[in-house]
């Protein structure tokens, strides 16, 4: 990118811009993230709370 | 010679011993030669690499691996995620090793090591990070040498000052997260002081952020990592609440690790575009910042996500020594590989061996004193005269 900017302004509304597209995109995917980080979770408490559970 | 007197001598001369005496026997002849001949003698640090190996891995890496002590006891008592508590002395017997072995490889370090309390007594600028860093550093050590204390009243039979100390708990912890947190950060810090230096693609003003994060990445992944070779060395040693609770402390550290992961590959995502520093990626530096993030940042986040999910205990124990390998790059590219990048390949550090062998030295009496402890004194076990008294 050097050269491609003039003054701090235009590279001020160039890398914010793309940190907040990429701020955007990160919300989005750690939501999915904790949701496949979670999804089969049943044991919130411990192994012992576990086998309750299910038995 | 009785037949009791030989199996202790026979049980004695394992490979580790060995191994281990070998390191000691060379670590004392490099200690006489370092405080006799001077740093000169025994490094290779100049005008240019003032700071080398046992500021990058013994100082950097050993206060970030020691953070397994403030992560686990602000799980345990500040959020009172109670069924962790088992992992807590252990956590706190390793990042007071941690923190205690980090001060003795500054010994070594500092050119007059007797003036270490310099700080505290003679100079006037309370203003400097490495001052916050030291005063933060002796604190903690501190506050962590208390915390441990009980473990060693118990053993000693003081049970009086054992109940004291029990009771300052939770304003150690409160101590302990405070100074961890202001102290891990500034270690990064520390590093804005050379935008010139470090290559741009870890350098960042984000850099106390990115080592306070990492910290706790380094922390939970250290305590599974102590976890799982205390399992396989001294597992006659636990208790059975201690086993029983391995799971539960394994998946949960696990899923809290990978969580912190995904958030430290977003802000080093972050820290990249808002330097638009994206053409570096295509150089050679490059590609070995993508090995770091991609390999030991994105990885490990993926795989103790896998290894939660499908509760795989084992993976889960893999990804942590996979995790603490990538702290360890971490902090060895900022103080080393990527630090004075711009220098021609002659003016570059290389570790003289006996800097090396100073490290080993300064890890194997770490783990020796951590076996002696873990052996005598209730830290994988309870008590039997302090069950469920915490």
């Amino acid at each position: 990118m050097e050269g491609g900017f003039y003054t701090l302004q235009d590279f001020m509304t160039y890398t914010k811009g793309i940190t907040y597209l990429i701020m955007i995109v990160s919300l989005f995917s750690i939501t999915g993230f904790w949701l496949f980080l979670t999804d089969r979770d049943t044991d919130t408490q411990s192994p012992e709370h576990h086998k309750t559970e299910h038995h | 010679m009785s037949e009791k007197t030989l199996s202790v001598n026979k049980t004695l001369l394992t490979p580790f011993n060995i191994f281990a005496g070998i390191v000691l026997i060379i670590g004392f002849f490099i200690t006489v030669l370092r405080f006799t001949k001077g740093l000169g003698a025994v490094t290779n640090l100049s005008d240019n690499n003032p700071w080398g190996l046992w500021i990058g891995f013994d100082l950097l890496c050993g206060v970030s691996l020691a953070a397994g002590g403030f992560v686990t006891s602000a799980a345990v008592y500040i959020f009172g995620m109670k069924r962790y508590h088992s992992a807590v002395r252990p956590a706190i017997l390793t990042g007071f090793l941690g923190y205690a072995l980090v001060v003795f490889a500054l010994h070594y370090d500092v050119g007059r090591p007797w003036r270490l309390p310099y700080p505290f007594l003679v100079q006037s600028g309370t203003t400097s990070l490495l001052f916050e860093v030291g005063a933060c550093v002796a604190l903690y050590l501190t506050v962590l040498f208390i915390e441990f204390t009980p473990a060693a009243m118990e053993w000693l039979g003081l049970k009086k000052a054992r109940n004291i100390v029990v009771r300052l708990t939770m304003l150690l912890t409160i101590f302990g997260v405070v100074l961890s947190t202001l102290h891990q950060s500034s270690l990064g810090a520390l590093y804005l002081i050379a935008p010139s230096k470090l290559h741009p693609l870890w350098y960042s003003t984000y850099l106390p952020v990115y080592f306070f994060v990492s910290s706790i990445i380094a922390g939970l992944s250290m305590v599974l990592f102590e976890s799982t070779l205390s399992h396989h060395y001294f597992e006659d040693k636990m208790d059975e609440t201690h086993l029983k609770e391995n799971t539960g402390v394994t998946l949960g550290f696990g899923k809290a690790a990978s969580l912190v992961l995904a958030g430290y590959f977003t802000i080093k995502i972050i820290g990249i575009a808002i330097s638009n520093n994206w053409h570096y990626l295509t150089t050679g530096y490059g590609a070995w910042f993508l090995l770091e993030l991609l390999g030991f940042v994105a990885l490990p986040c993926f795989l103790y996500a896998v290894g939660v999910r499908d509760k795989n205990v084992k993976l889960i124990r893999w990804t942590a020594l996979l995790t603490v390998l990538g702290i360890v790059l971490n902090r060895l590219n900022i103080s080393l590989i990527a630090f004075n990048w711009q220098l021609p390949s002659s003016e570059r550090y290389f570790p003289h061996w006996m800097e090396i062998m100073v490290s080993v030295f300064i890890v194997v009496v770490g783990i020796l004193v951590f076996r002696f402890i873990v052996t005598k004194m209730p830290i994988l076990y309870e008590h039997p005269d302090y069950k469920d008294n915490h």
